[in-house]
């Protein structure tokens, strides 16, 4: 997984609520078997016409937002479905960091098995941050300070110490967790004698 | 210190806890489908890792399978490469796999339970949202992304952390015509999208109680729809005499010990829970949804709102964005929105009780003739059920297509999908922007309602139809 420190960019403002993952990687484009390619299938249904052209007012398909690193949406982003599809999109577009004032549970665990920070903050700093989106000016994320800056300003955001770990390190997840192979052996075979139903043999 | 059922779930599956917290819990079951699967089965075999339970996992192919004459296999070809990467995988991995032709092929929310392989105090994982389904078994059970399945797959664990506890009692009795969907979409309505996020909830309360297993699924399936990963209802013997000689249920000795350690899976009295709310199932009404998030909820009897009646800026814009893709009128009436399509089927409502409950509206009757609607049974059992008690008959007489089982026109994967500006009722559990086809408007609505819809041509109440 990729590593991640520091990222500077000027941020996409989606003032949307409720961004559900179905609108962030519609079913169809589910049929992959693949991690890879899914960035010019984010938020299809806003972003093509029927045509399949770019509709030109859609925030990520202007100029220079059609780089940005950093999405700033309404909140309860990453709504509905399980699909990892959503964050493998968003990373094959480029964005790495996602700021709202709230997030759904599964979106959110996902993200970090992919390398990119999800920031909750509260809503008037929501509105703060967008300002600069609007200006098109970069604002900042300091993963290892826990920090946003922007302009002469800077905010601190909460993230769990181990999420971090796993971020900053890049770690693979089930690596850390095989080192617990011992105790997953003993789980077991105490789950054998107390509940030998489970095992079905 | 009293526990609530999940606290005791939880705690009995604790392989390890950091000191921050952050916990690796075991996980007794693991269902598998085509879509949320391949990548992971891929991580495996580029690190060279192996299935550390196949039989602890059971695969079915669900999202992408056609529901029509399936004799000459699938003609998409990506859903017909995804399906076949399931086999080949299954194969590999050693996983136990329903085949698409196989009778117990069906959602993996409904075959898992109809195969006993769900059951109370477990632990289940599932790539797919809905896995809240199975905590009408008593269990833990949620949705993982794609690299938790890889997780789960090598270690038979997950790392998580200890969500909240939030309980919702509903007491009293439902009135003629209303059922656990609309009990369901009343409590969405009432918490919000996001009134569960990050929290487990626990349904309990008279009604509860009262209601059968499969309309207890029917309430967990959509927990998730209310922001919560996981719902779940303490086991009764309606859970035991339901699994009882289901082919994967506990056998012989087993079968005692496992009935001895169910039935003490309950909240202890004075458990502590973060969040409460309360409903009287008296004042539940037919419900639907109006707009493009399950929050969007009215009674039959209402009107769609407002947007100029909202003071909050980002509630109005919202409004005004559903209403503008539903293609409604602000104070239109529920029963004035004329539908071109009806959808009976869905991890929500794609059992039998749900298909007879249809059914008995439909009984000599036809549907408006403008209408097209299907009816996608949750499984090959299923439908075999409802075809020996003659269902499929009173369907095809009133005018629905018969189907053959599968997620379907829930999501849209597979050929069966709204064309642009098309208006469907559905029994499903999202009507998100897009999610029966593109531009395709979706009301959530009980298999009853759906039933009432079919006849009238716009949606209805179920109660004018009641024999």
């Amino acid at each position: 997984m990729q590593k991640f420190n520091t990222l500077k960019s000027i941020p996409a403002y989606l003032p949307i609520v409720n961004i559900d993952t179905d609108m962030i990687i519609p079913k169809q484009f589910l049929k992959t078997i693949k991690r890879t390619g899914l960035g010019k299938n984010l938020f299809f249904e806003m972003r093509y016409d029927d045509q399949g052209k770019k509709i030109s007012d859609f925030i990520l398909n202007k100029n220079p937002f059609n780089n940005s690193k950093i999405l700033i949406a309404g909140k309860n982003f990453g709504c509905g479905s399980s699909r990892e599809h959503a964050p493998w999109a968003l990373l094959d577009f480029g964005i790495t960091c996602v700021i709202s004032s709230s997030f759904a549970d599964i979106f959110y665990s996902n993200c970090f098995k992919n390398g990119i920070l999800p920031i909750i903050l509260e809503e008037d700093k929501i509105k703060e941050l967008s300002e600069y989106a609007n200006r098109k000016e970069e604002i900042s994320v300091d993963l290892n300070e826990n920090k946003i800056f922007y302009g002469n300003n800077e905010i601190k955001f909460d993230l769990d110490a181990f999420k971090k770990k796993c971020l900053l390190e890049g770690l693979d997840d089930i690596a850390l967790s095989l080192k617990k192979s011992e105790k997953i052996e003993n789980f077991e075979k105490n789950l054998k004698d107390k509940k030998p139903w489970i095992f079905n043999d | 210190m009293p526990n609530t059922l999940y606290d005791k779930i939880w705690n009995d599956h604790l392989v390890d806890q950091q000191e921050d917290g952050t916990a690796l819990l075991f996980v007794d079951r693991h269902l598998v489908h085509e879509v949320t699967s391949p990548q992971a089965f891929e991580g495996l075999r580029n690190s060279n890792r192996k299935v550390r339970h196949p039989n602890l996992t059971l695969a079915v192919a669900d999202h992408n399978v056609p529901t029509t004459d399936r004799s000459k296999g699938i003609s998409d070809k990506d859903s017909k490469i995804q399906v076949e990467t399931l086999e080949a995988n299954c194969k590999e991995f050693g996983i136990k796999l329903f085949g698409m032709n196989d009778k117990r092929q069906g959602i993996v929310h409904v075959t898992g339970p109809e195969q006993g392989f769900t059951q109370p105090g477990t632990v289940i994982v599932c790539g797919d949202s809905h896995t809240a389904t199975h905590g009408a078994f008593g269990s833990l059970a949620f949705g993982i992304g794609t690299s938790e399945v890889e997780h789960v797959l090598a270690t038979q664990t997950l790392v998580q952390k200890k969500a909240k506890n939030f309980k919702v009692n509903v007491n009293g009795k439902l009135p003629l015509g209303v059922t656990s969907k609309d009990v369901i979409l009343q409590i969405i309505g009432k918490i919000g999208t996001a009134g569960g996020t990050g929290c487990v909830i626990e349904y309990a309360g008279d009604l509860i109680r009262s209601l059968s297993v499969e309309q207890r699924m029917t309430i967990c399936n959509m927990t998730i729809e209310g922001g919560a990963r996981a719902g779940l209802i303490a086991p009764d013997e309606k859970i035991f005499k339901y699994l009882e000689g289901r082919p994967m249920s506990p056998k012989g000795e087993d079968w005692n010990k496992a009935l001895e350690y169910w039935k003490n899976l309950k909240t202890d009295d004075n458990a502590k829970f973060d969040k409460e709310i309360d409903l009287k199932a008296e004042e539940i009404l037919p419900m639907i949804t109006w707009g493009t998030s399950p929050q969007d909820v009215i009674t039959i009897d209402q009107k769609v709102p407002n947007p100029q009646n909202e003071k909050d800026e980002d509630r109005k814009n919202s409004l005004e964005r559903s209403l503008n893709y539903m293609g409604l009128k602000p104070n239109m009436a529920a029963k004035d929105i004329k539908i071109d399509k009806v959808f009976i089927g869905s991890c929500t409502n794609g059992r039998i009780e749900d298909l007879r409950e249809a059914a008995k509206i439909l009984k000599d009757k036809k549907i408006a003739s403008h209408v097209q609607a299907m009816v996608v049974p949750g499984s090959g059992l299923v439908k075999e059920q409802a075809e020996q008690e003659g269902l499929d008959k009173i369907f095809v007489n009133s005018g629905f297509e018969w189907r053959e089982p599968g997620c379907s026109m829930c999501l849209a994967m597979n050929a069966d999908k709204l064309k642009p500006q098309e208006r469907c009722a559905s029994t499903s559990n999202r009507n998100f922007e897009g999610r029966q086809g593109r531009g395709g408007r979706t009301h959530l609505v009980s298999p009853g309602m759906a039933a009432a819809a079919a006849i009238s041509g716009n949606l209805d109440d179920v109660r004018k139809y009641q024999n």
